[in-house]
């Protein structure tokens, strides 16, 4: 047994991370059943920084992403979104990665458009698009957007769009939401923004890789973090609890579909984060075995060696 | 041919046939479009220089003059029209399929569905390396990375220099071509940064190369002044500021002592000052220090542990999100988002008792 695990090919564990990984995707995807999420104050924090402000607050919600992050980012980007729109809030989309703005627009396609096809452009929600220059582009329009925001991304002109007619800086949001994978993103907002003007707001949203990088900054810097699938798992059970009516599927009639507990039935693409946690906890349990099993063989390597 | 190939050549064929079935019989893999007629007119007055296009079935056209004609009888030069292509799901499709056959405007996307194939034998591709390096692993590698550098190529191009540059030397000329919302006059200052562009890529001429470094100094230093300012406001000072924490914690609400608050606050002081004991090297770490310092080496591990398991989770997120794409955008075998399923159970029924249902299309 032993030298069966010492020379263990890789491949084999590669194969039973991808069975952790799929068989509960398949399992979950079929059945709908997922393991239930008890947030934490981290999630709660982000959770009632945006539903504690007055509806018709301005929000700048700036998703600073890409395709490689978005199994772990568009949950949540998903869920601030719809969050935001729930509770009545103003828009302002941007992004400080080349391809944000594409996450942008998936956002307003299956989330505004679809659920809320009373909201108006350029009256709820606005998007700004990229600019390049990573945190050059925060110290530029934590004074002043039109020095870089001259137009939207559809090319409307900054004093056309009726909601940004009384904006002219960052400072005039009520809250930040950042949905950040690396550089830049939520380190560089507080360094930039939320430092040098402690009156800003913000939450955000994280990899797993940076979330122990921004912890320091909690609370006085930033208010509440989303770390990685989890956070976003987190998050989605706080919002589903409150907003679960709307959320729900709908039977032939209109009305919100409930389970045989009285819960409400919510569509799928508002618990993206709550179902991968399944394969989560599969891997990881997978993870802590083969870390053990590793451990078990050093040290019965070191100990034959100390005989021979 | 060698055993383990004839086994690998068996498996692949044997799924390439299971793909083959799966995509004709259930129409896996298929990507759906609905074609949205866009209609505009320009109602500017005669007069104005700038047109006014608004759209004909909009609310706003209630109130032009011009809109209350049909649209065909509308001047040519003032109204345009085309057909803009939206992301739909296959449940759209058949719900409208079945109730409106006649004016159906949803469609099966050839190109969007060569697409979610294209992105699934990339995926597998990639995943392919996990066995061996391999051809199909380095096309894959390769076409990654030549579509990235053309993206940042066009993104530079159009959300850089035309906006940034052409855009703030040449307003009037971009607004005619490109932006045609831009407002702002001319701004000359904008010349300075071509001028330093220019100079930057002269360290491609074969004679003259120390004028790229003029340039490449301003960058340097403006970079490191702003980083400078930044990392000592919120990383120095700031960090000095959080840990100045009570180490007896209050509860707000009933004025007892929180023990746990000042567990917490007590464990983020020590972890603090043990950490920095560690890294301080001018005493040797002997006696307290030494033991100060090896308490924050355990800090730094937990650390560490705490890194790894994140980034643990973030990868198995992101190989979740790959196999949930092959598992239901390619193959069809879950439906998370009920995306496939009809609209209401009308529909549903009336396809579970057609000739749909018998195609296994329902």
């Amino acid at each position: 047994m032993y030298e069966f695990l010492r020379d263990l090919d890789r491949r084999w564990i590669f194969l039973m991370m991808f069975l952790c990984v799929a068989v509960p995707i398949i399992v979950i995807g079929l059945t709908g059943e997922t393991f239930p999420e008890e947030p934490t104050d981290l999630a709660r924090a982000v959770f009632h920084a945006i539903d504690d402000m007055p509806s018709g607050s301005k929000v700048l919600l700036s998703y600073d992403y890409d395709p490689a992050s978005e199994g772990e980012l568009s949950p949540m980007a998903t869920m601030f979104a719809y969050h935001c729109a729930a509770k009545g809030h103003k828009m302002y989309f941007m992004a400080l990665w080349p391809v944000g703005p594409q996450m942008v627009d998936d956002t307003i396609e299956n989330i505004l458009k679809r659920d809320f096809p009373n909201l108006e452009y350029g009256e709820d929600y606005v998007n700004l698009g990229y600019k390049s220059g990573y945190e050059g582009v925060i110290k530029v329009i934590i004074t002043d957007f039109t020095e870089l925001y001259t137009t939207d991304t559809r090319g409307t002109p900054w004093s056309a769009i009726p909601m940004c007619e009384d904006v002219e800086s960052v400072q005039d949001m009520d809250l930040l939401i950042n949905v950040s994978a690396g550089y830049a993103g939520t380190k560089e907002w507080v360094q930039y923004a939320v430092t040098p003007y402690p009156k800003l707001r913000m939450v955000a949203g994280c990899t797993g890789v940076q979330a122990p990088l921004l912890y320091p900054y909690i609370p006085q810097q930033l208010h509440g973090l989303l770390g990685a699938i989890k956070g976003a798992a987190e998050y989605e059970a706080l919002v589903t609890a409150k907003y679960g009516e709307q959320m729900a599927r709908r039977d032939a009639d209109g009305n919100p579909v409930v389970d045989e507990e009285g819960n409400y039935v919510i569509r799928g693409k508002y618990t993206e984060g709550i179902r991968r946690m399944g394969p989560q906890l599969v891997a990881h349990l997978l993870m802590i075995v083969l870390i053990i099993l590793g451990n078990v063989i050093y040290f019965i390597e070191k100990r034959r060696e100390r005989r021979r | 041919m060698k055993r383990e190939t004839m086994i690998w050549t068996i498996v692949l064929l044997i799924g390439a046939v299971l793909l083959v079935l799966n995509g004709a019989l259930r129409g896996a893999g298929q990507a759906y479009v609905k074609e949205v007629p866009m209609r505009f007119v320009d109602v500017a007055e005669p007069g104005e220089v700038r047109p006014d296009w608004i759209r004909y079935d909009s609310e706003a056209a209630l109130d032009e003059e011009l809109c209350v004609q049909p649209f065909e009888q509308i001047d040519p030069d003032r109204r345009k029209e085309w057909t803009r292509t939206e992301k739909a799901e296959r449940g759209e499709y058949l719900t409208a399929r079945a109730t409106r056959p006649n004016d159906n405007p949803y469609r099966v996307s050839i190109s969007r569905t060569i697409g979610v194939w294209v992105a699934a034998l990339f995926t597998l591709f990639i995943f392919s390396f996990l066995y061996k390096d391999n051809p199909l692993y380095k096309i894959a590698e390769a076409s990654v990375v030549g579509v990235s550098a053309a993206y940042w190529m066009v993104i530079g191009f159009w959300d850089v220099i035309v906006p940034n540059l052409f855009g703030k030397v040449a307003p009037a000329l971009v607004r005619q071509w490109a932006i045609p919302g831009l407002e702002d006059p001319p701004n000359y200052w904008y010349l300075v940064p071509l001028i330093l562009g220019v100079m930057l890529l002269w360290r491609l001429a074969p004679k003259g190369a120390w004028i790229g470094r003029w340039p490449l100094a301003f960058v340097i230093g403006t970079t490191a002044g702003i980083r400078l300012i930044g990392f000592i406001q919120a990383d120095f000072l700031s960090q000095i500021r959080n840990t100045v924490i009570p180490l007896v914690a209050v509860e707000a609400s009933t004025g007892t002592f929180d023990f746990w608050a000042s567990a917490k606050n007590l464990t983020i002081v020590i972890g603090v000052l043990a950490g920095l004991v560690y890294f301080f090297f001018s005493i040797e770490h002997k006696g307290i220090v030494g033991k100060t310092a090896r308490l924050g080496i355990w800090f730094l591990m937990i650390t560490f542990g705490a890194a790894f398991g994140y980034t643990v989770m973030g990868r198995i997120a992101l190989f979740a999100i790959r196999l949930e794409f092959l598992f239901d955008d390619w193959l069809w075998l879950i439906d998370p988002v009920q995306r496939r399923v009809p609209v209401d159970p009308e529909t549903l029924a009336l396809l579970s008792s057609g000739p749909l249902a018998a195609l296994g299309l329902a």
